[in-house]
């Protein structure tokens, strides 16, 4: 409920930085179908990309001005607030999307092609040979997969990629007391302690990928285990990479002395992404790897 | 006109206000009234262009036989047409409306986050633009229906494909966006004493639309990102060879698409909620049952997704949980018919044309009700499965239910909009050309789908003649009376007898009863006291 009148809500009169962002989405997107047809060279598709940074940098510095300015009161932070959590819930359910695939894999499609529940010509028709697992090495038609030799075992670098991730949601945590309590050093050395865990989870994952491909044979084009081992790991990595950089950003904006003990709100929008990656984490390294 | 206004001059200097001149107004506008506007008119673009592939549908189908149209283009468009109803009529529709009055029925100076207000909208033209281009491509665009089921979407579909995929994502980010931006409006922008349950059922019905698009327009994007990877990737989410299966896509589509069938209904209850006390001069019977309803209504949305594949051979198990909890429905879907009715009870009733649009709204969406309801059953959907009966409930639901509720709410608030009042005799003329049609174009479809007739086909049986071109002639005449819904709208907008600040003798709520018709381009920079 608003407790302060209207005059003192902040609309803004007109904003380039929509038009701009439509544009680059649009040629980045375009961009990418082009070049899966091989019609258009990568070179759109970072053109378009490169809109879409300019934008973001652009609308996102008017709103810091605007906020350092103090044109922002309580009511349109609570706006922001209301804003950001519900954009958490969306990418939850993105996520929830992909999760809901592995567990109809591993539950439903998997045992019924070995011929479970009432499937058993299903089965016999099919690929009689098949026989449901998981994590599923030899897929129902293997020449059209390029089938893994192994699975990525869960407690060499999946269980450090959790303890990185984990302490760097307890550092973030760490820099916000500083932040509360007017320590601007330690807040910017938590958050730089964040930001390293953060691209070094990212690295770290990049090596487990090399792994997989060069010495399992795990690949994208593995068959399920493959295709869902991937994708959730892969858009997690991408989350990751982009809570880091956000985090990057609030670390050279704390170390301006842009944040206050009553206002940081960019501070708190960013490390509830934060956690929000560690949890789908959690979920990643419990079902995809080691359950 | 209310004194609110008057002290709004006084922050001239702190706020600029009234528009920009020209183009670049609509283009870089954070205001929601124009935001609203641009929303509308997206809105009927696109039910004309969807319409105009809908007539290509009727015209092939008039009579037996290929007569116009090549079958994969016929396939075309009911593809195009499904997804530009869906996504480009219907849903931006509402959004424009929620645009123009979720802040001035709440009080608040305009929607939370008016930048990205303009995102939204900003992102659609391109979205729509890059699936309408599929049209011209090598391969031509999508035809595999809107509900785009692999492998058809997959292995089997046109190069164009991949622009559908990437225009799904593009209205993805602008549905989520929008939502976002309604609820931070609802939950954060109210005026003092304006409760939760002092709320317009119209907000009410939005917050909770709002939520469920922000619950399942990322599933959609899911399962887009998924097929993309299937084509493109390797992956094989939809190939059973790989451990996948093509049904998982249904799965996770149709976890989408139910909640999403609700999205296009939800503010429609809103909308007749506010239309019929107005007009029966009572107030909302069951206020707070509606508010239940609404809500129990998106709960439940999310629990019967596969009563769209009762024929794909889900364990008996799944069919009779998924039968029960879709039934289960009817009840606070009944609850709402049933309020609308108790509110006319002994009212004072007059039918001016904003009525007789929901009344016809509250009959026939029940016929679609009542069809929903044979099949929800089971045993009984074995029968109509993908057959025209399926294609005529849902065009009840969504043209007499969702599109005529857009259009009862244009009539209701247009006065309050533009200032003008509408040519009440062309409004009743619009009702009953639009229903006399509508009906001569979808109730037959019962018959032929009954009798066996496929959905989706350019071609049918001879016994189907009869009732094909009399649903033709109907499609025609209700595709024309559009046309003329265009004249009126524009007719309105450029002039008309001046509206009062109430419009309606029995009209309520704080853009009734606190803005001047039409309203200031900033309205409620004072917020008003509700009591």
């Amino acid at each position: 409920m608003s407790s302060t009148s209207n005059q003192d809500y902040y609309v803004p009169h007109g904003t380039n930085w929509p038009i701009i962002g439509s544009i680059g989405l649009t040629l980045t997107v375009v961009g990418v179908a082009n070049f899966l047809h091989d019609t258009w060279s990568a070179t759109p598709i970072f053109v378009g990309l490169a809109i879409v940074i300019f934008m973001m940098f652009g609308w996102f510095g008017q709103v810091i001005d605007e906020s350092l300015k103090g044109m922002y009161n309580p009511q349109v932070d609570m706006s922001f607030r209301w804003g950001m959590g519900w954009f958490i819930f969306s990418e939850v359910m993105f996520f929830g999307a992909f999760f809901g695939a592995l567990f109809y894999a591993r539950q439903y499609s998997i045992p019924w092609l070995d011929g479970a529940s009432n499937n058993a010509a299903t089965a016999e028709l099919l690929w009689p040979d098949f026989e449901a697992s998981w994590p599923l090495l030899s897929v129902p038609l293997a020449e059209k997969f390029e089938e893994a030799k192994q699975a990525m075992g869960a407690w060499g670098l999946p269980a450090l990629n959790t303890a990185i991730l984990l302490t760097s949601g307890w550092t973030v945590t760490l820099a916000h007391w500083a932040l509360k309590r007017k320590d601007n050093t330690w807040l910017v050395y938590w958050l730089f302690a964040t930001v390293a865990l953060g691209f070094g989870f990212v690295f770290l994952q990049g090596v487990e990928y090399v792994h997989a491909y060069v010495d399992l044979n795990l690949r994208l084009d593995s068959g399920i285990y493959g295709s869902t081992f991937f994708m959730l790991t892969g858009f997690h990595g991408l989350h990751v990479t982009m809570g880091a950089t956000m985090l990057l950003i609030i670390m050279i904006r704390a170390a301006k002395g842009h944040f206050s003990p009553e206002n940081h709100f960019a501070f708190e929008a960013v490390a509830w992404y934060w956690h929000f990656v560690d949890v789908v984490w959690l979920g990643l390294f419990i079902f995809v790897y080691w359950l | 006109m209310s004194t609110e206004i008057t002290h709004g001059d006084v922050h001239e200097e702190h706020h600029d206000h009234g528009p920009d001149k020209g183009l670049m107004r609509w283009v870089t506008t954070t205001n929601h009234k124009d935001i609203g506007t641009l929303y509308l008119w997206l809105a009927f673009i696109m039910l004309l262009v969807g319409g105009a592939m809908a007539m290509v549908i009727r015209l092939e189908l008039f009579q037996p036989g290929l007569q116009w149209v090549e079958p994969q283009f016929f396939n075309q468009m009911t593809t195009l047409h499904g997804l530009i109803m869906v996504f480009g009529a219907i849903m931006p529709a509402f959004v424009g409306l929620a645009n123009w009055l979720v802040p001035i029925m709440i009080g608040a100076p305009d929607m939370a986050l008016p930048r990205m207000n303009n995102w939204s909208f900003w992102i659609l033209p391109f979205a729509f633009t890059m699936l309408a281009s599929t049209l011209f491509m090598e391969g031509g665009g999508p035809a595999f229906g809107w509900t785009f089921y692999a492998p058809l979407s997959t292995t089997f579909a046109p190069d164009s494909t991949d622009f559908f995929i990437f225009a799904v994502h593009l209205m993805g980010i602008s549905s989520v966006m929008g939502a976002i931006n309604v609820i931070a409006t609802i939950l954060n922008m109210r005026a003092p004493g304006m409760t939760l349950m002092k709320m317009p059922l119209f907000v009410w019905t939005w917050l909770i639309t709002a939520y469920l698009l922000i619950a399942v327009m990322p599933v959609l994007a899911g399962v887009v990102t998924m097929m993309l990877t299937d084509r493109h990737f390797g992956t094989s989410f939809f190939d059973a060879a790989g451990g996948g299966d093509p049904v998982l896509f249904q799965h996770v589509f149709w976890f989408f698409g139910h909640p999403e069938v609700y999205i296009m209904i939800l503010p429609a209850f809103g909308i007749i909620s506010a239309i019929v006390p107005t007009f029966a001069r009572k107030p909302l019977f069951g206020y707070s049952s509606m508010v239940y309803a609404s809500a129990s209504i998106a709960l439940l949305s999310f629990m019967v997704w596969a009563h769209h594949m009762y024929t794909v051979g889900m364990p008996v198990a799944g069919e009779l949980y998924f039968m029960y909890a879709t039934i289960l429905i009817s009840v606070p879907t009944g609850v709402k018919v049933f309020n609308w009715v108790a509110t006319m009870w002994r009212g004072s009733m007059t039918f001016e044309t904003p009525m007789l649009w929901a009344l016809g709204f509250i009959i026939m969406f029940t016929i679609g009700g009542f069809s929903g309801l044979m099949l929800g059953v089971a045993p009984v959907d074995t029968q109509y499965h993908d057959t025209y009966f399926v294609v005529a409930h849902f065009h009840y639901v969504l043209v007499t239910g969702a599109l005529f509720s857009i259009i009862a709410a244009f009539y209701y608030w247009v006065p309050k909009w533009t200032g003008h009042m509408y040519d009440e005799r062309l409004g009743k003329i619009h009702f009953w050309w639009s229903t006399i049609s509508v009906n001569l174009l979808f109730f037959p479809q019962h018959f032929v789908g009954l009798a066996g007739m496929p959905r989706r086909i350019p071609d049918y049986s001879l016994q189907f003649a009869e009732f094909n071109a009399i649903s033709s002639i109907g499609g025609f005449a209700f595709g024309l009376a559009q046309v003329f819904f265009l004249y009126i709208v524009i007719k309105t907008i450029r002039g008309g007898v001046k509206a009062t600040d109430k419009v309606w003798e029995g009209a309520t709520g704080l853009e009734f009863e606190q803005l001047p018709s039409p309203p200031p381009y900033h309205s409620f920079t004072v917020a008003p006291q509700v009591k």
